[in-house]
This record gives structure tokens, C-alpha cells and sequence, in this order.
């Protein structure tokens, strides 16, 4: 694969992340609402645990990229990303009921599973930008723009992650069938990447030939 | 004095504008209250007052009362849910979701004093607004839970608590919450139900929702009954229960309440006229669940 190909792979991974994110956190509303209703202080909750996981996702990813940065490693994330979303479809109910039967109060009863359900896998998908951002820059001076355009895709998944989910895949499909397909997207896209790192690593290890 | 003349005229055209704008007196907003969940306006049209939760659509009244006659009442649905009681006589414990101005809350007692009700109402504007405006009464036995239905609900399993009359009004016509309309939710109502409980809900008649709904009720309760004008507009009340009387019970049931609603305005013959038995059947509809319910969207 050339730098450049390399770069927009990236790039579709990243757009990718931010488009799952966003979907995954306007399905929250839903999760939530047979036990907390859906009142602004459910989305509250929801916004908060994902806003504070993404926080420290940035902070471990920008500290994973010091140690042998690689596409294999940005793969990995991604894999366990989706693993991390599995029991979302899996396991929400039990979570939720064990919440709703200890906690009267639905401020911090949805407060509290959105944590249960949502704070993990947002930690590790928080960390996808900050080490996209070590995989594109190669000096200095173009930092910043790289930084600017991954923002942009990401972002831009993000936005269209919220208007695919909440416009169309609602009115077509079930909350765990698009959960899953998330998960799978995610895992996927991680498995190529760690083929594709394997290639390259191949590649180099005998130009010559 | 043509001067004088012409004064006069001016004054009597002056004083005849003024009386003929209160005699054709235009819709008075007499209190609006912003909300969490709404905007929330009380307005008076000459002796109808009515609760509204937007003032630019005409179908938005939530609930109605003519100040003279507060017992009448103006609703077509409100009729029919009332109307609903010949399927449950005398029901001791009535869970209503959804207050409005508390109409239907109000009428049950007065028909029968001795009766317990729980009103749950999500917007604490709604209730002091039932209560400043229109007269809506809580006593020992009637109370009102400012919560999510879904959650008072969720809750009221875990104590095991169990209704002769569940009333679902939580639909105000814009927007629907759609937690409120899906097959786990009504599993969660019905299993509040004692055995000869029934289960009133204030629905659309319109829309492609209607045959979702009506898929998800029967899924959950099979046959039900349904009140409803024959055209297609306005409100469809649905009438459901674990088990449901027979026509015979029905019909006895009725004879008792025919004096007692009328003094409420509600006409049992013609209502009768209205309602219709819907057999459970199979339909293309899918049934909404909490996995799926675009309510809102379809």
C-alpha cells in the first residue's frame, strides 16, 4: 500500500469511529428510556459519561502512541472497541434492572448505567483520534493540518453517524441489530488493519524482491 | 352642529366596534407557563377554558371545561373513556397516565366517591395548571406522581400494585413518547391489571401508526374494543383487558350507568353506536417493541 493509500485508509477509520460514537450514543436514549423515561436529564447523563469518557480516551490515546505507534496496534483498539460494545446488546437488561432496583432516582439512575453500559467502550474509542493523529504526521510543520483534517473526518462521521442512526436505522432495524453491526464494522476494519500492517511489514522486509 | 352630527356618529360607530369585539370576544390567553417538557397555556374562548400546549394549532387543546357547567364534558375521547366503563363497573383502584386538566380524574370521583387514584403526570406545570384552572381535586385517596409513566409503571410491579382501571393518555397529538407505546410497556400495564381489570387508551385514528398500534395491542391483549367516529379523524379510545365481559354484562352494565353519565354530557346510545369489536388477527404491521418504536416517524 503507498503512504498515500496508507493515509486514506486512516482516514476511513477514522471517519468510522466517529460515525459508530455518535450512533451509538443516540441509541443510549433509547436503551435507557424504558427505565429512566427520556427526559433531559436522561440525555444529560448519557452526554456526560460519553463526554468524560472520550476526555480520557484522547489522554490514553495520545499516551499509547509514544510506544511503537503502529497500524497493528491502532487495529487492535478498534477490535477491542467493538468487543467492549458486545455486551450493549447482550447484557443491557440485566444492568439496567439491577440500576433501576437500587436507585429510586432517575437523574442518577441513568447516570449511573449510562457509566455501566457506555463508559468503556467510549474510553476506547476516544482513543482513536489522538493516535490517528501519530499515525499521519510525519513532521513538525504539517501537524497541525493533519491534526485539523482527521478532526474533520471524524467529525464529520460523527454528524453523519447521528443523522444515519436517528433519521433511518430506527425506522428500519432493531437497537441491538444496529448495536451489533457497529460492533462488527469496528472489528472488522480493525482486523484489516492489522492485515494490511502485516502486508506492509512483508513488504518492506523484502524490497528487493 | 353638522360638526356635532358627525361626532356622533363617529361615537357610535366607536362604541359599536368596542361592543360587537366583546360580544365576538377572541380566544384570551389567561396563563402560559414554560415547561421543561412544553409550552403550557390555559385559555379562555367566552365559557370554554381550555389547557393547550401550543397556541398557533388549532388541534392542540389538551383538555376542555365550560366554566358554567364544569361537570360537562367536552371531548369526544374523554366521552368515550368515560363511556369505557361499561366493560369495568365501580372500579375501586384506577391508575391514569397522563392528567391534562384532570378531567377524567375529577369525573371518577364524583361518580364514585369512595375511589382511589393514582394520576401520573410527567410536567409538574400540568398539574398546577389542573389545579389553579381547572379544579382538578386531590384528596387522601387521588393523588398525582410528578414521574415518567413508564417508570411509575416499572415501579408499581415492584410493589405489586393492581388497578381495576388503567387510563393511557400521554399522547397530546405532536409529539409521542415512544417508550410508551411498545409491547414491553404494555405487558409491563397489563401485568398491573387485576383479572377482570381493563386497560383504556386515548389513540390516533390517523396515520400509518394506527396499524402499528393496533398490531401491538393485539399482540399483547388480542381481541380488543375500540370507540371511535366512523370517519377517520379525531381520537380512537381502546378498550383491553386480560379477559373481557360478555354482551350480556356489558349490556347490564350499561342500563346502571346511563343516568349517571349523562350528567356528565355523555350520551351511552350514541356511544354505543361507536364501538366496534376488533378480533385479534394477523397483520403486515410490525408490532413496536423497546427495540423498535419510531412512534414518532411513521
Amino acid at each position: 500500500m503507498n503512504k498515500q493509500w496508507h493515509n486514506y485508509f486512516i482516514y476511513l477509520l477514522a471517519f468510522t469511529s466517529g460515525f459508530s460514537i455518535m450512533g451509538i450514543e443516540l441509541l443510549g436514549g433509547r436503551i435507557l428510556a424504558p427505565y429512566f423515561g427520556s427526559s433531559v436529564h436522561v440525555w444529560g447523563s448519557i452526554i456526560t459519561v460519553f463526554m468524560l469518557a472520550l476526555s480520557l480516551g484522547y489522554l490514553f490515546g495520545g499516551r499509547l502512541s509514544l510506544h511503537n505507534p503502529s497500524l497493528k496496534r491502532y487495529g487492535t483498539i478498534f477490535i477491542f472497541a467493538g468487543l467492549c460494545l458486545l455486551p450493549l446488546a447482550y447484557f443491557s437488561t440485566p444492568i439496567l434492572e439491577l440500576v433501576f432496583d437500587n436507585i429510586e432516582d432517575s437523574r442518577y439512575g441513568s447516570l449511573l448505567a449510562s457509566m455501566g453500559l457506555f463508559f468503556i467502550p467510549s474510553i476506547i474509542l476516544g482513543m482513536i483520534s489522538p493516535y490517528s493523529v501519530r499515525l499521519l504526521v510525519t513532521n513538525e510543520a504539517e501537524s497541525g493540518k493533519v491534526a485539523g483534517a482527521l478532526y474533520f473526518i471524524s467529525t464529520l462521521g460523527s454528524a453523519l453517524g447521528t443523522l444515519a442512526t436517528s433519521f433511518y436505522f430506527v425506522l428500519w432495524f432493531n437497537v441491538d441489530t444496529i448495536i451489533l453491526s457497529y460492533c462488527f464494522v469496528l472489528m472488522i476494519l480493525g482486523v484489516c488493519a492489522v492485515l494490511v500492517n502485516k502486508m506492509e511489514a512483508s513488504y518492506v522486509a523484502q524490497p528487493q524482491a | 352642529m353638522l360638526l356635532n352630527r358627525k361626532l356622533n356618529v363617529l361615537l357610535f360607530a366607536f362604541t359599536a366596534a368596542i361592543f360587537s369585539q366583546t360580544v365576538t370576544a377572541k380566544p384570551v390567553v389567561i396563563k402560559e407557563e414554560r415547561s421543561l417538557y412544553q409550552n403550557v397555556f390555559v385559555e379562555d374562548d367566552g365559557d370554554k377554558r381550555c389547557l393547550k400546549f401550543s397556541v398557533k394549532r388549532r388541534t392542540s387543546s389538551q383538555s376542555c371545561m365550560f366554566k358554567s357547567q364544569p361537570k360537562k364534558v367536552v371531548f369526544n375521547y374523554t366521552k368515550f373513556a368515560m363511556s369505557a366503563l361499561v366493560f369495568k363497573a365501580k372500579p375501586e383502584r384506577v391508575l391514569i397516565i397522563g392528567l391534562g386538566g384532570g378531567t377524567l380524574s375529577n369525573n371518577l370521583l364524583d361518580l364514585y366517591p369512595e375511589i382511589e387514584i393514582d394520576n401520573v403526570e410527567i410536567d409538574p406545570a400540568v398539574v398546577s395548571v389542573a389545579v389553579d384552572y381547572f379544579g382538578f381535586k386531590q384528596t387522601a385517596k387521588v393523588k398525582t406522581h410528578i414521574q415518567d409513566g413508564r417508570i411509575f409503571i416499572k415501579r408499581a410491579q415492584r410493589k405489586k400494585l393492581q388497578y381495576d382501571l388503567i387510563i393511557l393518555d400521554a399522547f397530546n397529538g405532536e409529539y409521542i413518547p415512544e417508550h410508551l407505546l411498545t409491547k414491553e410497556f404494555l405487558q409491563e400495564s397489563k401485568s398491573l391489571l387485576k383479572d377482570d381489570g381493563i386497560l383504556v387508551a386515548n389513540t390516533f385514528s390517523s396515520s400509518k401508526l394506527y396499524h402499528h398500534e393496533s398490531a401491538t395491542y393485539h399482540d399483547v391483549f388480542g381481541d380488543f374494543y375500540s370507540i371511535r367516529k366512523s370517519n377517520n379523524v379525531g381520537n380512537r379510545v381502546l378498550v383491553v383487558g386480560k379477559s373481557l365481559l360478555d354482551q350480556q354484562a356489558i349490556a347490564t352494565n350499561a342500563e346502571a350507568l346511563k343516568q349517571p353519565l349523562a350528567t356528565f354530557g355523555v350520551d351511552l346510545e350514541e356511544t354505543f353506536e361507536y364501538i366496534t369489536f376488533e378480533p385479534n388477527k394477523v397483520t403486515e404491521y410490525r408490532v413496536l417493541t423497546d427495540q423498535y418504536s419510531p412512534a414518532n416517524l411513521l
